[in-house]
Formats: C-alpha cells, sequence, structure tokens
C-alpha cells in the first residue's frame, strides 16, 4: 500500500492537537492551585523598628513565614567580614554588597542547605552555624565550611527612616 | 495456580458466580497451592497487610478528630490524646503502627533479598513492592507533618528543601510543594490531604502485588521451581493460614509492647513542642526507618550529589534483579552470596546507627564508607558474584532430600544447567 496523507489521518492529527491543548488547559488550574495563593501574597513586606538593637545584638523577624536576621555588628566584626580575601570564599560576595550600610546586615535566616535556622554566635566563623547539618557562616553570612552551596540570602529591604527597616 | 474447574455447590452460588466468580476467586485463594517448606520469614506479607489495614482503620478514626490547620493541629492532637474517648490509645497505635510497618517490611524486603524472590520471574513482584515501599515513604513523612510539632516542621522543611537541589527549577517546585515561602498553613492541609490518599494507593498496589505473586507462585527457602499443585505444595488453607496467623499473633505481641508499655520511646520528644518557624531544634533526625538514607545524604558534601545518592540508594533496588546475574536463587546454595548478604545487613544498620550520630569526624567517616560500600555490594559484588561463584548442589524437589528421587519432570531437566554453575 502507498503510505499517503489521507484525510482520515489529518482527522486524527487534529483531534490529538485539540485533546492535548484541552488536557493541559484542565491541568494547569490543577497544578497552579497548588502555588502561593493572593493571600500569602499579599503578606510581602514587614516594617521593624531597630532602635532598640545594640550593636552586638540580632533581632529575628518573621517575613513571608521566614526569619530574618537584623544584626546591628560590631567594629571587630565588620572589620573581619571586609578582611576576608575573595578567593577564600566558596560564593565570592564582597561584605559591601551584602551589607550596605555595615553596621547593619540584615539577612534571611535559613540555611541555604536545607532551610534550617542557623544559630547565632557560633561555629569556626564567630558567625553562624547551622546545627542540622554543620555549615558554618561568618560574619557577613557567607558560606564558609559545610554543605551549604550559597552564602545566606540577602532580601530586599531600606531603611525607611533612622530607626525603620522595611524587609520585601 | 489451581487450574481445574470450581462450580460453587449452591444453585444461588453458583447463578452469582456467573454473573461475577467471586466465588471462584476465594477458591482460588484457599486452594492456592504453596511450597510446603516455607518458614516464619514467608509470614511478612500477611502481617504487612495487617499493619496496613491498622494503619488506615486508625488514621480514619483519628481523621475525625485532627483538624488540618496550622493553629489547631497541635491542639487538636493533644486533644486526641487527652479527651477523645481510647483517643491515646488509637493514637498511639497509629504512631507505632508506622515502625511496625516498617519493621516488617524491613524484614520482608531482606527475606527476599536472602531467599532470591526478586529473580526471575518474579521481577514485577518487586517493583511493585519498590513502589509501596517508596509510597510508605511518603506516607510516614507526611504523617509525621501533621502533628505539627517542631520535628513535623523542621522535618518537613528539610525534606522539601531537598527539591531545591534540583537546578534552575528547584526554587519554583519548591514554593509550589508549600503553596507559600515557607512550610506553612497551605503545607499543611495539602500534607494532610495526600496522607489520606496513599494508603489507599498502596492497597490497590498491594492487590497488584499479589496478583502477580499468583501467576509464578512463591518463591521458597530452597529457591527452585516446583510443580503446581504437586507432593511440594500445600494449599492455602488451612495450613498456611494457620502459620501466618500464628506468626501475626507473635507481631503483635511486639506491636503491643510498644503502643503499652513505650510509646513514645520511637518517636521524638522535640515533637511535643508546637512548630516555631523561628527555631531549629538543636538535633534533627528523622525517623528510624529513614536513617539509613539520612546518613547518605549527609555523607556526600555536595547538596545536588548528596541528593542524587540518598535517591539512587532506593531507586537501585529496582535494577537489583537484573544486577543480579546468579541464576540461583536461594542464599543458601551460594557460599560467598551468603557471606555478601550479612555483610550488607551489617552495613545498612551501620548506616542507621551514623544517620542518628552527628554528622562529623569519625561518624562522618565511617558514613561515607559504609556509603561507598553500600553501592559497591550491588553494582559491582553482585554482578560479579554470578559468574565467579562456585554454589552447591540444588536439589531437584522440595521431598527429594528426604525421600530421593524428584516428583517433577521440570526440574530434572533443568539439572544439567546446575551442573555448570
Amino acid at each position: 500500500m502507498e503510505k499517503k496523507t489521507k484525510r482520515r489521518d489529518f482527522l486524527f492529527t487534529a483531534t490529538y492537537a485539540v485533546g492535548a491543548v484541552g488536557a493541559g488547559a484542565v491541568i494547569w488550574p490543577m497544578i497552579d492551585q497548588m502555588n502561593p495563593d493572593a493571600s500569602v501574597k499579599a503578606l510581602a513586606s514587614t516594617e521593624v523598628d531597630v532602635s532598640a538593637v545594640n550593636p552586638g545584638k540580632t533581632i529575628t523577624v518573621l517575613w513571608r513565614g521566614k526569619p530574618v536576621f537584623i544584626r546591628r555588628r560590631t567594629q571587630e566584626e565588620i572589620a573581619e567580614a571586609k578582611s576576608v580575601k575573595l578567593e577564600d570564599l566558596k560564593h565570592p560576595e564582597k561584605d559591601e554588597d551584602r551589607a550596605k550600610n555595615p553596621e547593619w546586615l540584615v539577612m534571611l535566616g535559613v540555611c541555604t542547605h536545607l532551610g534550617c535556622v542557623p544559630l547565632d554566635q557560633k561555629g569556626d566563623y564567630n558567625g553562624w552555624f547551622c546545627p542540622c547539618h554543620g555549615s558554618h557562616y561568618d560574619t557577613s553570612g557567607r558560606i564558609r565550611k559545610g554543605p551549604a552551596p550559597t552564602n545566606m540570602e540577602i532580601p530586599e529591604y531600606k531603611f525607611v527612616d533612622a530607626n525603620t527597616i522595611k524587609i520585601g | 495456580m489451581s487450574e481445574h474447574e470450581y462450580t460453587p455447590k449452591s444453585k444461588v452460588g453458583k447463578w452469582f458466580n456467573d454473573r461475577l466468580p467471586l466465588l471462584t476467586l476465594a477458591n482460588h485463594l484457599t486452594d492456592y497451592p504453596t511450597p510446603k517448606n516455607l518458614n516464619y520469614w514467608w509470614t511478612f506479607g500477611g502481617i504487612l497487610t495487617f499493619c496496613l489495614i491498622t494503619q488506615i482503620v486508625t488514621g480514619l478514626v483519628l481523621a475525625m478528630h485532627y483538624i488540618a490547620h496550622a493553629d489547631m493541629a497541635f491542639q487538636s492532637v493533644e486533644h486526641i490524646m487527652r479527651d477523645v474517648n481510647y483517643g491515646w490509645l488509637i493514637r498511639y497505635i497509629h504512631a507505632n503502627g508506622a515502625s511496625m510497618f516498617f519493621l516488617a517490611v524491613y524484614i520482608h524486603i531482606f527475606r527476599s533479598l536472602f531467599y532470591g524472590s526478586y529473580k526471575s520471574p518474579r521481577e514485577v513482584i518487586w517493583i511493585i513492592g519498590i513502589i509501596i515501599y517508596l509510597l510508605m515513604m511518603a506516607a510516614a513523612f507526611l504523617g509525621y507533618v501533621l502533628p505539627w510539632g517542631q520535628m513535623s516542621f523542621w522535618g518537613a522543611t528539610v525534606i522539601t528543601n531537598l527539591f531545591s537541589a534540583i537546578p534552575l527549577v528547584g526554587e519554583g517546585i519548591v514554593t509550589w510543594l508549600w503553596g507559600g515561602y515557607s512550610v506553612d498553613n497551605p503545607t499543611l492541609t495539602r500534607f494532610f490531604t495526600l496522607h489520606y490518599l496513599i494508603p489507599f494507593l498502596i492497597l490497590g498496589l498491594v492487590v497488584l502485588h499479589i496478583w502477580a505473586l499468583h501467576v509464578p507462585g512463591n518463591n521458597n527457602p530452597i529457591g527452585i521451581d516446583i510443580k503446581k499443585p504437586s507432593k511440594d505444595t500445600v494449599p492455602f488453607h488451612p495450613y498456611i493460614v494457620i502459620k501466618d496467623g500464628f506468626a501475626l499473633l507473635m507481631f503483635m505481641i511486639v506491636f503491643a509492647f510498644f503502643v503499652f508499655y513505650t510509646p513514645n520511646i520511637l518517636g521524638h520528644a522535640d515533637n511535643y513542642i508546637e512548630a516555631n518557624p523561628l527555631v531549629t531544634p538543636a538535633h534533627i533526625v528523622p525517623e528510624w526507618y529513614l536513617l539509613p538514607f539520612y546518613a547518605i545524604l549527609r555523607s556526600v558534601p555536595d547538596k545536588l550529589l548528596g541528593v542524587i545518592a540518598m535517591l539512587s540508594a532506593i531507586l537501585i533496588l529496582a535494577a537489583l534483579p537484573w544486577l543480579d546475574t546468579s541464576k540461583i536463587r536461594s542464599a543458601v546454595f551460594r557460599p560467598l552470596y551468603k557471606q555478601f548478604y550479612w555483610i550488607l545487613v551489617a552495613d545498612v544498620l551501620i548506616l542507621g546507627y551514623v544517620g542518628a550520630m552527628p554528622a562529623e569526624g569519625l561518624y562522618l567517616l565511617i558514613a561515607r564508607i559504609a556509603t561507598a560500600y553500600y553501592f559497591l555490594h550491588f553494582l559491582v559484588v553482585l554482578p560479579v558474584l554470578g559468574f565467579k561463584e562456585r554454589t552447591t548442589p540444588v536439589p531437584l524437589s522440595i521431598t527429594e532430600p528426604i525421600l530421593g528421587g524428584s516428583p517433577n519432570l521440570a526440574t530434572v531437566k533443568k539439572k544439567d544447567s546446575f551442573k555448570d554453575q
């Protein structure tokens, strides 16, 4: 039998194509309903009063269900963070880029390995230590040792006035 | 399988059976010819069926009192423990039942490894079993999140973050799983839904598992093909029913010991503290039955490779029928395999132990060696052993070592192939 595209072949292909588009149109809402909903997205920013935070202290605030560390660093910590050579870092980032105002370090308190909350003032680099799988972070929140792949994330934030930080 | 025609005796029975042959099925299950040398390691299939039904029944009852909401879940579990009539008993049966389920499934799996039950023609039974095992782990993880304690919350955080290791789409997948930017109420409600669904998927797969078993019939401790029915078989009922029933009673004693005397020993005290997204418990460990895989995850210093190693450790089991090249099923006739089998058992126990310990120093070194050996066993030892090993003579039938001769012409023909080994 000779191979020729028949009217029937066209009808089959067209039917499959329409069927696939239809199935996709039904499946997508089923998948997307699991993504963050409008009420979750609405909680996207938080304002924090930091007037009571003294040098050497950290406060933890909840933003989008995640802890954010706001640390007022001491001069020694700032000096230590700035003195590190970039080639010694697993994820090279300058301290200046992480803390726009060097006195204030604002970052997500979430270990980039598997999402635990690291402990303050612990570990081999005087910064943070994650108790779950042993990642060590320095005074700039950069990964120095352990399984975490990247530095702790810096969220979008700005100083609304001298004593108030807006995260998100 | 018994192939003789079955006709119900009563007229009503015959009328019904002609329209829906349920009685034929029941007759097949009671008459099902079973090797007469099955030992007690073969009773865990029945025990596992019991475990599944126990979890479904107690789970249904718990779902009548539990509230899947981040603000109320923890309180509702305490409400079950303190206020609901016999709530403590039902919850302790359900929580310890998960551990008992895994205890039984590990014995069941290692029985299969020893007697070569995964080999041709039983590969499909084995693979369905691996899928059931994966679903069991999913159900256990999801269920552990529901009480919304500290371990629930942080266990959920760590496990869902495993997906963030996937390049490019990882973060998106994690957000999608959470329904937010962290584990929170949307995560809890979907986990409850899936925890409710999975046992019924397992139930369906168990039916397929047993169906696939009834095609070639049971393997047996000497691992030979037997003619069915013959002198080598006994009907399932009453012989196996009684034996399984006795083993189940023994198992229930162990089960009851945990439920009534040490109901919390297999859990973690931190899970009696309500979930707090600001504080991670100092020492996060999964439940005991997941520890070997947790040890493999932590033994690899790279995030993505660690996740891949952990998943491979489970998925490699599905390839086992093809990795094991030996034609002899039972370890009874494989002197070298028998030794490697016990080394593997020790290796998995060691992985479980170091999985519970902090990932540093000597523990980390041991975890790395044990992880390497685990893969070595499946990828090198088993394929090579099939060609190198000198196996001992296999009997022609179950009765042959005692009575001499073979009632089974099929195995006589195979005698020559055994000589070659």
